[in-house]
Parts: structure tokens; sequence; C-alpha cells
């Protein structure tokens, strides 16, 4: 994880007053740049120091995803001692907005993108999608894996096929809508190449596509650009920018680099070291994405930002790996 | 046809076996040799009832044969049939030909200049004469038929018994926790210690020799089959449930294609321990199949129609190795390797 703070001098001035000051600057910032993606679903006001306070009361029932004080403790093997990977997991995710999930490693990012998913059940409190307890995995959410989770003895295309066949679908329209994904992934005239004649990048497109293609309300992303080069995760972090305005999904999106998180997240939410909290969520806008946003002070102010949030909680999730073991 | 003009070519490097030992006896060797080519080639179709075993037969033999190939004496509808495997193997035949070549001149060279007692090692060319003869007799089919009936039975049971049975070991964890003791305890015991057992319930006959094949073929299908479910990429299960598979869609489009290689791996082992352990229980009691050839050919100091045995199995073993690769390959053709 980079730790360098690319804002310029004004960010590195602005570092010494603190949490307090920042966030001013951002809203500040925020306020003068007006709503980038205004499109959509309207946003609470820019966020707030108090992590609490970032959800209002009123929203639970419009929000598309809503984890309740959401615990998750595992039975370690060989020791006694549980292990608690999340705590007290307060967060709402607005429909058709991108959020960021940042955090520390081993901060529990994971577990709560599992937990999501219905793969595994909380331990206490409890996740809600579009008000209704999850129960389950479910075909309104689709995950994509850092490690592309792609069936080798399939083609590309009979690899997206493989997430309509949960759907009671013709095997035509199966065919032409994997078909469809697969272009809308940049990625036509591969549909017969199997996984490992494909680069890395062109298989997260595929494992992109097959998640896409069953149109689930609700895209979890766990990591799934890390293992790629950084021009390949460049390029498909633009590109994923662009499906997600073209298909209105609900994106979470967990990620362990704070350029990515600012640079994808309409929202940033940072998590604390393990057990795994919600810290804060960041408000995110631009009033122009045109030309090398990354350069841009404002992108600079708000890594730096999500960097300070994080910084602690680094050293902290560094010193408990340390002293668990 | 490009297989065509290349088997020749392949065919006369391996007909350099006999080369070598032509300045020595001039009038005996070079004169079987060419004689006795053609004639295993054709005749060795009919002798394996089942189909992809005929395309390479011919072949598998003639490597071992020496021969000069003739595409007279090569049914065309085969070599059209081969054309495309052939054309891929032939190069490889090719680069490894010649440890063959020098194997079979080995062999003809050192019995002749009187390295070797001539008695029990004859020459190549003598074992080949003989192997011809027992062709034209007759014996030789009917002792590979026996065998290969055994083999094939002995192993296509195990393959049909053990595979849903490793795969449900490997899948339901109470199914391992019950079987696991009873079948450690029969993994270690040799089939072989177990074939007076057999022979003791069953009798002399054909069902003790095919349940001892099939004893041992089991293992390394059952434990192949067993690791195959068990090695499964846990991402690509949690994927599949994220999609909403129910556990049988799970286990039949995700676990059981991913095992399939290992699998394999299994029936290939097996495959070769089948011809193994049956030649041990025909020496042991049989009066017929190639494991009885050699033992007996052995007790009436019959010494080439001996070795003619033995090659016919290295001959039998080559070509069912062959055979299930072939099957493998179309099985797995998206594996990276």
């Amino acid at each position: 994880m980079s730790t360098h703070a690319t804002g310029g001098d004004t960010a590195g001035e602005t570092l010494v007053n603190g949490a307090a000051a920042r966030l001013g600057s951002l809203r500040r910032h925020a306020s003068r740049l007006g709503g980038f993606r205004a499109d959509a679903s309207p946003r609470h006001p820019i966020a707030t120091p108090a992590p609490s306070s970032v959800r209002t009361p009123a929203a639970p029932s419009q929000a598309k995803i809503g984890i309740r004080d959401v615990g998750k403790v595992f039975r370690t093997r060989g020791s006694d001692r549980p292990f608690t990977a999340v705590a007290g997991v307060d967060l709402d995710v607005r429909e058709g907005e991108f959020l960021t999930l940042v955090g520390p490693s081993g901060c529990g990012k994971s577990t709560l993108l599992d937990l999501i998913a219905g793969l595994t059940t909380p331990t206490s409190g409890e996740i809600l999608i579009d008000g209704r307890a999850v129960d389950g995995p479910g075909l309104d959410r689709g995950i994509v894996f850092q490690q592309y989770a792609l069936l080798p003895w399939r083609t590309a295309l009979a690899n997206i096929e493989f997430g309509l066949e949960a759907k009671a679908l013709p095997r035509r329209e199966r065919r032409e809508r994997a078909r469809h994904y697969l272009d809308l992934v940049g990625l036509a005239g591969f549909e017969h190449r199997y996984p490992h004649e494909l680069s890395g990048g062109m298989r997260q497109r595929v494992a992109i596509a097959r998640s896409l293609a069953f149109d689930p309300d609700v895209l979890l992303m766990d990591e799934p650009f890390a293992a790629l080069d950084a021009q390949t995760r460049e390029s498909l972090q633009e590109e994923l920018l662009r499906v997600w305005e073209k298909t209105n999904k609900t994106v979470v999106f967990i990620t362990h680099g704070i350029d990515e998180a600012v640079y994808l997240g309409q929202r940033v939410a940072v998590m604390t070291s393990r057990p795994g909290r919600i810290k804060e969520i960041v408000d995110v806008r631009f009033d122009s994405r045109e030309g090398d946003l990354r350069a841009d002070p404002v992108f600079g102010e708000y890594r730096h930002h999500v960097w300070s949030l994080l910084r602690n909680e680094v050293a902290a999730s560094r010193e408990q790996e340390r002293t668990v073991d | 046809m490009t297989d065509i003009l290349a088997v020749p070519a392949t065919g006369s490097a391996r007909g350099d076996a006999p080369a070598p030992a032509s300045p020595a006896t001039p009038a005996q060797t070079p004169a079987p040799a060419p004689s006795a080519t053609p004639a295993p080639v054709s005749p060795a179709a009919p002798e394996n009832p089942e189909s992809p075993g005929v395309l390479k037969s011919p072949e598998t033999l003639e490597t071992l044969k020496t021969s000069e190939t003739s595409e007279t004496s090569r049914p065309a509808r085969l070599a059209g049939l081969a054309r495309f495997g052939r054309r891929v193997r032939l190069g490889r035949l090719a680069r490894r030909a010649p440890a063959v070549v020098l194997l079979a001149a080995t062999w003809e060279v050192l019995p002749r200049t009187g390295a070797v007692d001539p008695v029990f090692v004859p020459p190549l060319s003598e074992v080949l004469r003989a192997w011809y003869d027992l062709l034209l007799g007759g014996q030789l089919l009917e002792h590979f038929q026996a065998s290969l009936v055994r083999s094939l039975t002995g192993f296509g049971l195990a393959v049909v018994l053990a595979v849903p049975l490793g795969l449900a070991i490997g899948w339901y964890r109470p199914v391992a926790d019950f079987l696991s003791p009873v079948l450690e305890i029969f993994r270690n015991t040799s089939a072989v210690a177990l074939l007076p057992v057999f022979i003791l319930i069953l009798g002399l006959g054909e069902p003790s020799k095919i349940v001892f094949v099939f004893y041992a073929c089991s293992w390394p299908v059952l434990l192949n089959t067993v690791s195959g479910v068990r090695a499964v990429e846990p991402l690509l299960v949690k994927s599949a449930r994220s999609l909403g598979l129910g556990p049988l869609s799970l286990f039949r489009k995700v676990i059981l294609p991913a095992a399939v290689p290992t699998i394999f791996t299994g029936i290939r082992l097996a495959g070769a321990s089948s011809i193994l352990v049956l030649l041990f229980a025909e020496m042991v009691g049989a009066k017929a199949g190639l494991g009885y050839l050699v033992q007996d050919a052995q007790f009436s100091f019959r010494i080439p129609d001996m070795y003619a045995g033995i090659i016919t199995i290295s001959a039998l073993g080559l070509l069912f190795n062959l055979l299930l690769l072939a099957v493998e390959r179309r099985f797995s053709t998206w594996r990276t390797t």
C-alpha cells in the first residue's frame, strides 16, 4: 500500500491541523465542486466525523444494503479463543451507489463481503437487502473475486453462461446474453478461449461479465484488481466505472488501495483494524473526471484524508498480527 | 498423406535393428525379419476387438517388431482414421525411436557375439520368429485374448465401482469417516497376499482372477478420485455457491469436472496394474493367458517363446496406456499442460 501523499503542499500543511480541518476542507471542496454523478440517488450531506451519525435514522428503508450492528466470530481450530473478525458494523449502501471499502489487512473486509453475499451468516446483527434479511446466497448479488474463480474447463463464453444456468433461461437466450456481456467488457472475439489462454486482466473481465450477466442488483467485488499489474488495473478501473454507469448496479468494492478507493468510490468506507468496524465514511466528489484525475489536487486531498484515517489502523493491525501468534 | 510417407521413414530407422546383426549371420537374419514384418501389422487388427485399440496396436507392435512397414499391408482405412493423431505422434516417435533401436540392436548382437548365452537370451530375431510362429499357430491370440478379457473386466469393474465410491468418500465427510478405517486396512493389504484367498473362495477359474485384478485396480482409482474431489479449488466452490447452485449442480458442474484429471491419473495407474497383477495370477494357476504362456514356456524350456510372451505383455501394457492417455486427453483438453 502506498502511503505517500500526492496532494501537494496544501495537503501537507493541513495535515497538522487534524481530521476536523481535513473534513472542513473536503466539505468546502465538495460544495464548491458540486455533485459528480448527480444522477445517482440523493445523497447524504457530506461525511461527518462521527461514523455513527453518518447513517441517518430515516435512511434504512431506502438503503439497498443495510448492515445493522453486524458481528462475526469464528471458532478457530486448535484454539479455544474465538476469533472476532468484525464487530458492530453499521453501514448503509444506497441504491445505485459505488461504495468502496478500505481497511488494514485482516480487518474483516472480506468477511463483511461474504456476509453480504450470504456465504456466511453473521453471529450478531443482521444484513438487509431491500429491507429483507439475507438468507443465503442469491442471484440478486454477484461476486467478483480477486482470483477470478473461473472454471478452467469452460471457455470464456461458457463461464459466463455458468452464471445463467441457475436461472431458468432457454439455452439460446443464455448464449445471447453471455455474448452481450462479453462484448460489454470488451472481449468480443474471445468467446472460445479457455481461461488459461487469457491474460489476468481478460480473466477478470470475464469474471465481471459473468457477475453482470445474471443481472444482479448488487455487485460485490473483493479486491478484484489486486492481482493485476498497474496499467491493466487502471484500464479496468475506468472500464468498471463505464459499465457501472451503464448498468446502474449498486457496487460494494473492497480494496486495500487508497488510490483505487478514492478513484472508484462515490463514498469510501474506512474500516478499523480487527475487529473491523466502520471508522468513517468519506464522500468523494469531483467536478470533472476528465484528464488525469489522480493528479488532481482534490484527489490528493481525498486520498490523504483516507490515508490519515487508515494510518493508525494499519499500525494497530500490524501490532495485532505480531501479538496474536 | 504425410503419414504414409513418414511411416516408412521411421520404419526404416527401426529396420536398422537387424542390420548390425546381418554381417554376423547374413543367411539367417535378414530373411525372416522382412517376411515377419507385414504379417503382424494386419492381423494385429482383428486381434483386438475394441476399436480404438486397433488404431494403436499396429504401431505399437511395429515399434517392437522392427518392421519395415509397407503401405500395402496396412489398411488404408486405418491410416486415414489415424492420420491426424499419427502425424503429431510421429515427431515424437522419431525422437524416441533411437533408444528402442539401440535396445533391439543390443539384444540382437550380444547373444550372437557370445557375450550373453544365446540359450538363455536368444537374439531378438529368433524371438521375433518364435513370436510369429505363435501368432500363426493361434496360441498367441488365444493367450492374448484370455489375458485381455480378464484384465479389462477387472479393470472395468474397478472403474465402475471405485469412481462413484471415491466421489462419495471425497464429498461426504460422514461416508469418509465411516469407511476410512476399513479402507485403510485393505489398502495396506497386498493384492498378492489375498490371491490365495480369492482362489480358495472362488476357485481357480476366471472369477478369482477377475476379482484379483478388480481388487488391485480399485485402489489407485479410489484414492485418486477421493483426492481429486477433495482438492477442488475452494474458491470455485464458493463462487458456484454464490451463483446459487444447489448441492447437486455444484457437484455435477464443478466438483466432478474439476476432479476428472486426477481421476484419470488413477485410472491410468489402474490400467498398468491390471496387467501386472493379472500376469502374476496367471502364473500361479491358469490354463491360458500371457502369464501362463511365459511360465509354461519357461518350464518346457521354450526360451524364445518365453521372450515372445514377454514382448507381447509389454506391447499390451503400452497399448493400454496409450489408449487411456487418448481418452484422458479427450476429457481434459482445457488443462494448461
